[in-house]
C-alpha cells in the first residue's frame, strides 16, 4: 500500500545512499579506535616507521612498561579514578531517587518551588563556581583529597530529572499508600519499597554517572596536584605535557587505551540498556 | 481526618529534600556567592605574595574586555563549526531510519556504534587526535596518506588556525552527533503515526512528511537540543586544552572561555577569574531559563 508511489528502483536507490552515510559514519567512528588499539600493539620503533594496518605483538611489554612507569603512576590513578566513579555514581543515584521521591509522593508547600529551582539549576555548568569551590575546599582543607570529587554528587539534577520522570510512569501511588496501611515507616517505604521498583533507572543512571565521574577533567585538575590521589584523565593531560617526541609512543597509546576501555567494555555489554536510557533521560513525557 | 494525615506525612517531603539542598547549598551556592564576591576585589597572587584581596568595583570586568571576546568568539565559532553538521547529520539519520518505507536494518547495530564515541573520556580522545594528527611522518594520519600517495609531505594540521580548530570541531561532532540522532529518533517515534497515514493517503512525498509534518512536530526537542548544546559549548574546555596544552595554538586561536577561566584558577589569579565566572554564570542563567520555559511551556 505505502509502497504504491514509490517506484522500486528510487527505494533501492534512497536505501543504497542511506546504507552508504551509514556505513562511512560507522567507519569514522571506529577507525580512529583501531589504529589506537592498533597501535598499542606496536613498539616505539615501529610506530616510528609509520602506520602498520596489522596488529604488532608488543601488547604486553607496552602494558607492562606503562604500569611501570614511575612518572605516571597509572595503578593508583585508576584506583582513584575508580573510588571516585562508584562512590559518587552511588551517592548521585541514592539521594537522586530520595529527592526525585520527595516531590513525587508528598504534597508540602514548597514542592512545586523546589521542583522549579531543580529544573532551573539543572543546566547549569559546574565551573561557574569553581573559583568559590576551590577556595572553600582550600579552607576545609580538602584539596589533594578525594571527597571534593565524590561529596557534591548528592545534588544531581539531571539524576533527579530522570528518576522522577521514572516514577511518574511506573511507580504506582497505590503501592505506598498500601504499605503506609501495612504500618510501614515512611523511609522503610522508600528503601524496601520504592527502590526496587526504580532498579532499571536506577541502572541506567549509575552509569552515565560512572562515566561522566571517570572522564570527569576540570574539577580534578583544580583540586588535586600530589601524585598519588591524581586521577586518569588528570594523567593524560601530563602525558600531554611532557616532552611528547622524546616518549615512548607505544607507551602513550596504552595509556590512552587504558583510559577509555573500561568504559567501552561497560558499554559494550550493556549498550542495549544505555541507547534506550539516553532518550528517555531527554525527552519530556 | 484525611487532612491530619496529609499533614503529618508532609514534613517527609521536606526531611527527603535536605541532601539534596543541603550539597548543592555547600558545594555550588555558596561557592557561587564567593565567585561573584570576589568578582568585585584585587586578589591574586604575584609570585609567592598575595595581593588583596581589596575592592576595586567594576574594575576586574573592564580589564577583562581586552581578552575575553576573542575566547568567547573561538568558542561560539569552534562550537557551531561542530554543532551544525552534527544537527544536519542527525536529523537526516533520524528521519531515514524512522522512515517506514525505507526500512533500514542494522539501526541497533548502528545506533551502538554512533553513540560510542560519547563515553570516551573527551581528554584522552583529545590526546588521540594528537597523536594521530601529529606532524611527523610517522604520526598515523600523515602516515596513511602518504602511504596512499595523496600527500607528499605530511601536513602539519596543528599548526594552521582551522586545522586546530577543524580538529576541535571534528571531535565534538564525532562525541555528539550519535547522542542527537538517538534523541531525534525517540522525538520522531513519539509523533503520532496517524499524520503520517493520513499525508501518505493524501499523497504526500517523504520529502513534504519531513518538512511539514516532522520538523514542526519536534521543533520543541530541536530547541532543547540547540540550547543543552550551547550550554555545553560554552563549556569547551577539555578537548582544545589537551589538543593545545592548555596555550589554546595557534595563537589563542583554539582558547576557549573555560581555558580562559582555567588559567586564572590555575594561578590564583582570583579576582580576574571571579569576573569571568559571572559572565559566563549570566549568560547560562539566562540559557537556562530559555530551556526551563521552553520545556514547561508545551506541556499545558
Amino acid at each position: 500500500m505505502i509502497n504504491k508511489r514509490t517506484s522500486k528502483g528510487s527505494l533501492f536507490a534512497q536505501r543504497a545512499v542511506a546504507y552508504t552515510v551509514m556505513f562511512l559514519l560507522c567507519f569514522l567512528c571506529l577507525f580512529f579506535f583501531y589504529i589506537l588499539l592498533n597501535n598499542a600493539t606496536h613498539n616505539n620503533f615501529d610506530i616510528q616507521k609509520g602506520f602498520d594496518i596489522l596488529p604488532g605483538g608488543s601488547f604486553f611489554i607496552n602494558l607492562q612498561n606503562t604500569l611501570n612507569d614511575a612518572n605516571v603512576p597509572v595503578l593508583s590513578g585508576l584506583r582513584n579514578s575508580l573510588i571516585v566513579a562508584v562512590c559518587s555514581s552511588a551517592l548521585a543515584c541514592y539521594f537522586s531517587a530520595l529527592t526525585a521521591y520527595a516531590i513525587f509522593a508528598y504534597d508540602f508547600r514548597f514542592k512545586k518551588a523546589a521542583f522549579t529551582i531543580i529544573l532551573l539549576i539543572m543546566t547549569m555548568p559546574t565551573q561557574v563556581s569553581a573559583l568559590g569551590f576551590l577556595n572553600l575546599m582550600n579552607k576545609m582543607h580538602l584539596t589533594n583529597t578525594l571527597w571534593p570529587l565524590i561529596l557534591p554528587s548528592v545534588a544531581a539534577p539531571t539524576v533527579f530529572f530522570f528518576m522522577k520522570q521514572y516514577m511518574d510512569a511506573s511507580l504506582p501511588k497505590e503501592l505506598i499508600e498500601a504499605a503506609r496501611i501495612d504500618g510501614a515507616g515512611e523511609f522503610y517505604i522508600f528503601n524496601r519499597v520504592a527502590l526496587p521498583i526504580l532498579k532499571p533507572a536506577l541502572a541506567v543512571q549509575a552509569i552515565f554517572s560512572f562515566v561522566g565521574s571517570w572522564n570527569n577533567y576540570f574539577t580534578p585538575a583544580l583540586i588535586i596536584s600530589e601524585a598519588k590521589w591524581k586521577t586518569i584523565p588528570i594523567l593524560i593531560a601530563q602525558l600531554r605535557g611532557a616532552d611528547f617526541l622524546k616518549f615512548d609512543m607505544g607507551k602513550v597509546y596504552m595509556m590512552i587505551t587504558i583510559a577509555i576501555l573500561p568504559v567501552i567494555l561497560i558499554y559494550l555489554i550493556l549498550s542495549k540498556y544505555i541507547v534506550r536510557g539516553i532518550a528517555l533521560g531527554s525527552v519530556k513525557g | 481526618m484525611n487532612k491530619t494525615r496529609t499533614v503529618s506525612y508532609s514534613k517527609w517531603g521536606y526531611i527527603f529534600l535536605i541532601p539534596f539542598f543541603l550539597s548543592f547549598a555547600i558545594f555550588s551556592l555558596y561557592p557561587l556567592a564567593t565567585t561573584v564576591y570576589y568578582s568585585f576585589f584585587e586578589y591574586y597572587r604575584s609570585g609567592l605574595k598575595e595581593i588583596g584581596p581589596n575592592f576595586v568595583g567594576l574594575q576586574n570586568y573592564l580589564a577583562m574586555f581586552s581578552e575575553v571576546p576573542q575566547y568567547f568568539g573561538n568558542t561560539i565559532l569552534m562550537w557551531l563549526m561542530g554543532f551544525i553538521p552534527q544537527i544536519t547529520v542527525a536529523l537526516l539519520l533520524a528521519a531515514w531510519l524512522t522512515d517506514l518505507r525505507l526500512r533500514l536494518r542494522f539501526q541497533g547495530f548502528f545506533k551502538t556504534v554512533i553513540y560510542m564515541p560519547n563515553l570516551i573520556m573527551a581528554s584522552a580522545f583529545a590526546m588521540l587526535f594528537f597523536t594521530l594528527f601529529s606532524e611527523s611522518s610517522s604520526g598515523p594520519i600523515n602516515s596513511i596518506l602518504m602511504n596512499l600517495g595523496i600527500i607528499d609531505q605530511p601536513i602539519r594540521f596543528m599548526t594552521y588556525v582551522w586545522g586546530s580548530r577543524g580538529l576541535v570541531a571534528l571531535m565534538n561532532f564525532l562525541m555528539w552527533f550519535g547522542n542527537t540522532t538517538i534523541i531525534l529518533i525517540a522525538s520522531i517515534m513519539g509523533v503520532d503515526p496517524v499524520l503520517y497515514e493520513a499525508a501518505d493517503l493524501d499523497g504526500c512525498t517523504s520529502g513534504q512528511m519531513f518538512w511539514k509534518i516532522t520538523l514542526p512536530l519536534i521543533r520543541p526537542m530541536l530547541v532543547y537540543t540547540f540550547i543543552t548544546s550551547l550550554v555545553g559549548g560554552l563549556q569547551m574546555f577539555d578537548v582544545p586544552q589537551i589538543l593545545s596544552n592548555g596555550q589554546g595554538t595557534p595563537n589563542k586561536s583554539t582558547m576557549t572561555v573555560i581555558m580562559y577561566l582555567n588559567q586564572h584558577l590555575f594561578s590564583k589569579n582570583y579576582g580576574a577569574a571571579g569576573a569571568i565566572s559571572v559572565l559566563l554564570f549570566l549568560i547560562c542563567g539566562a540559557l537556562c531559563v530559555l530551556v526551563y520555559w521552553s520545556q514547561t511551556r508545551e506541556d499545558v
